[in-house]
């Protein structure tokens, strides 16, 4: 396996909270970490909602997991696109987001899964 | 009537089926992902606009602001904690959008 | 699930021992953790205990070896970011056994 690096992609479409995707992706990323590949996340449609800032689940009583989309720099996981017409679609800017991100069109998105050589689906 | 939708407009058509049917007089309680539909910008805020004449919307609190949406509410939509909930659960007929 | 008893206080644990509730954990719980690991608590322990619980307050997650050592590199300098002086400190390893005391779950990943 040494020397073998593969270009994986996190896709994630849903909402967080109201379904569980968006927290097993993140968790699936975080081990994919200790594997030294080429990983890129994309956050399209609902998914672009996991980025937002500001999140208080105190009155939901669930567990906040956003604070940990700062932590991926820490894990070299630096690739974060976002779909700039799922952000438009929903009132939100880059500067809603609390991470850095390169914003893309929808085709450029598509032309970017296309590069990859493995897609995992969220 | 209390229709309770919470399901994201963007992602599932609940909101739609549910505006199509509603009865004038009748109420729609968002809860969970359903809560993004009433934030500014969003593209079916204009929709739940629409429908205020003939429904009262109500939305969850604590669903909007685990989101990171509170602050984001449209106008005309009445924000209720889980006792404002259950009040208007037990205070109606209740179709769920499922 | 299991328990311990610090002060005649009962607090859960899950079944390799990590409380699972965070804010059940004190000084006095990390001095008993650290007694049933076998490992007597310096001021050097106590630096990569604060940095883990730090950690954890401000990204919700128990960091990955490979992550703790490069983060405390870069706050308390190379000659503690290494591996070399994290297992001299926590010989079971310092992600899993120093986040054990600092009360915090285990990290994700960690088999």
């Amino acid at each position: 396996m040494e020397g073998v690096v593969k270009k994986f992609m996190f896709v994630n479409r849903k909402a967080p909270y109201g379904t569980i995707y968006a927290l097993e992706s993140l968790e699936v990323v975080l081990i994919s970490a200790a594997f030294d590949q080429d990983v890129s996340l994309a956050f399209l449609d609902d998914g672009v909602y996991q980025l937002k800032k500001g999140q208080q689940t105190k009155g939901i009583e669930t567990k906040n997991f956003s604070p940990t989309y700062r932590a991926l720099d820490g894990y070299d996981i630096e690739k974060l696109y976002v779909e700039r017409e799922a952000l438009e679609a929903r009132g939100l800017a880059e500067e809603d987001l609390l991470v850095d991100v390169t914003v893309l069109s929808r085709q450029e998105m598509g032309a970017l899964m296309e590069q990859m050589d493995v897609v995992l689906s969220f | 009537m209390l229709h309770i939708i919470n399901k994201s407009a963007s992602d599932r058509n609940c909101l739609d089926a549910c505006l199509a049917v509603a009865a004038e007089g009748g109420a729609i309680l968002l809860i969970e992902d359903a809560v993004y539909a009433a934030t500014r910008g969003n593209a079916a805020a204009a929709k739940l606009q629409q429908a205020q004449g003939r429904l009262k919307v109500y939305i969850l609190q604590a669903d909007l602001e685990a989101r990171g949406m509170a602050d984001r509410l449209i106008e005309g939509v009445t924000p209720v904690d889980y006792g404002g909930f259950v009040d208007l659960a037990a205070s109606n007929t209740c179709q769920s959008w499922l | 699930m299991g328990s311990i008893e610090i002060n005649g206080k009962s607090l859960e644990t899950d079944e390799e021992g990590y409380l699972v509730n965070l804010s059940d954990w004190t000084e006095d719980t990390a001095q008993f953790l650290a007694q049933q690991e076998n490992v007597e608590l310096g001021p050097n322990h106590w630096e990569v205990i604060n940095f883990l619980r730090e950690y954890y307050t401000e990204y919700q997650i128990a960091p990955a070896v490979r992550v703790l050592t490069k983060a405390i590199g870069k706050k308390l300098g190379p000659d503690k970011g290494n591996s070399q002086y994290l297992y001299e400190l926590f010989p079971y390893g310092p992600a899993k056994q120093a986040c054990k005391i600092a009360g915090l779950p285990k990290p994700t990943g960690c088999v």
